[in-house]
């Protein structure tokens, strides 16, 4: 249901989206089932000036299969829900295609670091494009990130993706996506790092080939200088 | 069978003898009487819950309306914010949830509902009360420390809270750190009563199946405390350590480990949801029999299931912490764990929706408070669900979906739960009724409010919001004027719903003012002991202590003409 | 003086022994989180065996034949409270107290030549673990000896016997918290 509200712009996306609804459909309906016989009950058996009530000890095997049985199917209903759990996390938490390019995040407090592997799609030579609070991609391309924080635990999450990771100084954390769709979307850290935690919001950049060829070009080795180092945001 | 040491003293009087005329402070401050005991905690309680619900009102107002001068507080900064947030959270759950539903209702009911005069280590009750006012007061004076109060979460997670140059609050970190250590001692304590006593001091004939569920439920919840609370404990006094002495079990930089806080923080943190839930059944459960005049559905099946959710809820915990950078192969360990403690939790709603089945049901504001509880907890429980399930999760997490599951459990928990047994209670603990009237306003006028301010939130979890963050004007996909109304909604819910409690203190002080003692021994014709002794009951609870002749639920035993038969009747 | 609940025994467990119970279980808990968690760092940092080299066995295995021998003395008194006998009970829990005594000042030697070589608690990790699990430990140990002196001065007046045992069980407990210390402090190098 988050579709309801903002896009599905990876690959994944809808995988996550569809798993969110089938727990819905599983669990929906027992859940206004249930809630419905609560209130139905409370009705029916509301006090009567001459009623007495029954005297049910729930012993009986009569009685209690009216419990058993539908914790039984209870049952049922979670096994669906894991193998669909499972395979949706398999496929974006430990499955990594082969990625086009890899790009470097690092997470501080309170700026995120971007590092893109420029023109020549290497990470860690002298063309890498180094920005501040903003990533810029390429739609329709399998990306990795290696995901690292200067100080505190942070976490990426860009919520039209549907995806999120901690970073934890001291690791290097890989993961992937690949964008489906062109746009401006939002970063947001989802872990608390400090009095600057909502200020660190940063914004992804959907490009086109065209677009993000364009903007690779426009990255001279002048303005690489300037953001080579984040700073600290001042509160 | 009871089985007695000693010879035992028929006349409760001859062993509480000695007291005679108490001064103020032996009866009222030093008391080693469990209702006393009880009061003192349900009031310390009830006053940190006005301290958290200030916090609230104080930071919800900050998200409504970015930057306002928030009346009764003023501005709220970022750091403020954070402080708030995390004190909320933290005061919620320790020093309310857990003092009321435990301590004052576990320390007044037991003794009663077993049949005893007292508790088995009076001096040690005593004693874990005075460590957990310490621990209210070592907290309350963590926000007036230079730097303010710990902004870390009431989750604690190092690097942030164990290096004073990343919070910036160095000596409220570790003022919160060591209150929240003495809370977990003042429980330890306390558990050896609860325990002891329900074990031990049983009236004669009192078989383990005859105990009233909601003692089985605060010995349970004891006990689940006690088992996981010990990891945390040796965390504690490594993050004290990181914060004030420079060891580094927590820094990554000295060979330390960041993950391994999380993994004690949770191992505790998962159980300690049940240590809260459990009482808060056990008095809901109490009081639907006593007004549906029903029987507890299944008494052993409920029971056998209690205990099996506790084991269970071992085995969930990193849950928690799917996203956080633990080996992704052991996500799919407790998405199985978490999906398969639904499943007792669901069958103990059926017994509850069984239990009404054929009842004859009458809506007193106990009664009212005690099924909005089942009804409001199912929605946290649903919710739950899909948060337990891995790869949704991953998108889950940190948002106010989370937010907003855990306040669809924990509000129904702690303030829905306290209101049932403090409105059910009270003529026992006062000797007299409280307002039938305002107990209804009060009840609509809080349960409606509290769905308005949840349910946007769901709403605005599922749009990708995430939590702890001060003003999401700085986030342009959140910044839009139709999620600001929610936000905005939401507030003026809390307004409203904070502005009803006036109604709850008004009847609790004229209810108690009244002049007459008009609630008598058992207003409700409820089935257990507590409604034998007098109300209030007189030091050492019974004049001659009872025995037990049956169950705790024999409402509508055909073999009598009333349509219930208290335990302590003979054949 | 005693509420009638504390003379009660509906579950056949004496109520002191079962309050006994629960707080050594809760320090199994305390103790076995810190264990575990040294473990799991030690496993995945192979260099600790290094550091781990410099703790002193001999020291270590003394203070475990102290301990052993004091635990067998708070059995002997434990014997004596049964059989009556509360003059010897007392005796020999204030052997059991002097085992402490011995065991604090072993550690305080120990823990002084180690500081003294530049082994401090903020060294390095495995370090710290030493410390704070060794530390903690010894805090039982002091506190288990001042208990002890306590119950001691009530039983040589043949008063209160039934808490030899009860001070016993807590001083095995923390006697089998160093039998797993010992091993995977000085003896996993």
């Amino acid at each position: 249901m988050p579709q309801l509200y903002l896009e599905a712009l990876s690959t994944y996306a809808t995988d996550i989206d569809n798993l969110i609804l089938l727990v819905a459909v599983l669990i929906g309906p027992w859940f206004i089932l249930c809630e419905g016989i609560f209130f139905y009950f409370i009705f029916r058996f509301r006090e009567k000036p001459d009623g007495r009530s029954e005297y049910i000890s729930g012993e009986d095997p009569k009685h209690k299969r009216w419990i058993t049985i539908p914790h039984l199917l209870v049952l049922v209903c979670d096994i669906f829900i894991v193998v669909g759990a499972v395979q949706v996390w398999y496929g974006v938490k430990q499955y990594l295609p082969p990625p086009y390019e890899t790009v470097r995040i690092i997470g501080q407090q309170w700026a995120w670091t971007f590092v893109h592997p420029g023109p020549d799609h290497v990470l860690g030579t002298a063309d890498d494009i180094t920005t501040v609070d903003e990533l810029h991609v390429e739609v329709g391309k399998v990306y990795h990130f290696k995901l690292e924080s200067r100080d505190v635990l942070h976490s990426f999450s860009v919520p039209v993706f549907r995806l999120k990771q901690d970073a934890i100084p001291g690791r290097i954390i890989t993961g992937w996506f690949e964008a489906t769709g062109v746009g401006e979307y939002d970063i947001q850290c989802a872990e608390l790092c400090g009095i600057g935690h909502g200020l660190m919001a940063a914004r992804i950049f959907l490009e086109s080939p065209e677009s993000h060829a364009a903007w690779i070009a426009e990255q001279s080795p002048f303005q690489l200088a300037t953001v080579a180092t984040a700073s600290i945001v001042e509160e | 069978m009871a089985e007695l040491i000693q010879p035992e003293a028929t006349q409760v009087d001859d062993a509480h003898a000695h007291h005679g005329e108490q001064s103020f402070w032996s009866k009222y401050v030093f008391s080693t009487d469990h209702k006393m005991i009880a009061m003192q905690y349900m009031f310390t309680g009830m006053a940190m819950a006005l301290i958290g619900g200030f916090m609230v009102y104080a930071f919800r107002m900050q998200l409504a309306f970015p930057g306002i001068e928030v009346p009764f507080y003023g501005t709220v900064t970022p750091a403020q914010y954070n402080a708030l947030v995390t004190n909320h959270g933290t005061i919620m759950i320790f020093w309310v949830a857990m003092p009321v539903l435990i301590a004052a209702f576990g320390n007044f009911l037991i003794p009663l509902m077993i049949g005893c005069d007292d508790m088995v280590f009076p001096k040690v009750n005593r004693l874990s009360y005075q460590i957990f006012l310490l621990s209210a007061v070592v907290l309350v004076c963590s926000f007036f420390v230079q730097g303010g109060g710990f902004g870390g979460g009431w989750t604690a997670y190092p690097p942030l809270s164990a290096k004073a140059a990343y919070s910036l609050t160095g000596l409220g970190s570790s003022l919160w750190l060591v209150a929240v250590a003495l809370e977990f001692v003042a429980f330890l304590l306390g558990g050896i009563n609860f325990v002891t006593t329900a074990m031990n001091a049983r009236a004669p004939g009192m078989t383990m199946y005859d105990i009233p569920m909601v003692v089985w439920m605060i010995v349970i919840a004891s006990i689940l405390f006690m088992a996981s609370v010990g990891p945390l404990i040796a965390g504690a006094v490594m993050l004290f350590m990181d914060q004030n002495i420079g060891t580094a079990f927590f820094d990554p930089d000295k060979g330390g480990d960041p993950i391994l806080w999380q993994h004690l923080f949770w191992f505790f943190g998962h159980p300690e949801v049940y240590v809260v839930l459990l009482p808060a059944m056990g008095i809901s459960m109490e009081i639907i029999c006593t007004f549906a005049r029903k029987k507890l559905f299944a008494y052993k099946t409920f029971l056998y299931t209690t205990f099996g959710t506790g084991v269970l809820s071992f085995t969930v915990w990193a849950h928690h912490q799917f996203v956080a950078g633990i080996d992704p192969r052991m996500a799919h360990i407790f998405t199985v764990t978490t999906l398969l403690i639904s499943i007792p939790i669901a069958e103990m709603v059926f017994i509850y929706i069984a239990t009404l089945y054929g009842g004859s049901i009458r809506l007193t504001t106990p009664m009212l408070w005690a099924l909005a509880f089942v009804a409001e907890f199912m929605i946290g429980g649903v919710t739950g669900v899909v948060l337990g399930a891995s790869g949704a999760d991953i998108y889950f997490h940190d948002t106010y979906f989370v937010l907003a599951h855990f306040h669809y459990t924990f509000f129904p928990i702690a303030i829905i739960g306290t209101f049932a047994g403090f409105t059910f209670w009270f003529p026992k603990m006062f000797g007299k009724m409280m307002n039938e009237t305002l107990g209804k306003i009060h009840f609509w006028g809080t349960i409606i409010p509290f769905n308005c301010i949840f349910i946007p939130l769901f709403v605005l979890g599922a749009a990708g919001q995430h939590r702890r963050v001060y003003s999401y004007e700085n986030f342009p996909d959140l910044a839009l004027p139709h999620f600001q109304d929610m936000r905005q909604f939401a507030t003026i819910a809390l307004l409203v719903m904070l502005g009803f409690q006036l109604v709850f203190f008004y009847n609790c002080f004229i209810s108690w003012r009244k002049k007459e003692m008009d609630a008598g021994k058992n207003p409700w014709k409820s089935n257990t002991l507590e409604w034998v002794a007098e109300s209030p009951p007189p030091h050492g609870n019974f004049p001659e202590l009872p025995h037990c002749y049956r169950g705790p639920y024999e409402y509508g035993n055909p073999d009598r003409e009333e349509d219930y038969f208290p335990q302590n009747l003979p054949a | 003086m005693r509420p009638i609940a504390n003379t009660r025994s509906a579950a056949g467990i004496p109520t002191g022994r079962l309050a006994v119970w629960w707080v050594v279980a809760s320090e199994i808990m305390i103790f076995g989180g810190l264990l575990a968690s040294y473990v799991m760092h030690r496993l995945g940092n192979p260099e600790w065996a290094g550091y781990a080299a410099h703790t002193n066995i001999w020291f270590g295995g003394t203070n475990t034949f102290v301990l052993l021998t004091s635990s067998l003395s708070a059995v002997l008194a434990h014997q004596a409270a049964e059989a009556g006998d509360g003059k010897k009970a007392a005796r020999l829990l204030y052997f059991t107290c002097l085992g402490a005594v011995v065991f604090v000042c072993i550690k305080a030697f120990e823990w002084t030549t180690e500081i003294q070589a530049g082994f401090t608690i903020t060294s390095n990790t495995f370090w710290s673990f030493y410390y704070t699990a060794a530390g903690i430990h010894a805090l039982h140990i002091i506190a288990g000896g001042v208990i002890m002196l306590i119950v001691a001065e009530s039983a040589k007046r043949n008063e209160e016997l039934h808490r030899v045992e009860l001070i016993g069980i807590y001083w095995h407990f923390v006697d089998i918290v160093w039998i797993f210390l010992f091993p995977l402090l000085y003896i996993a190098k």
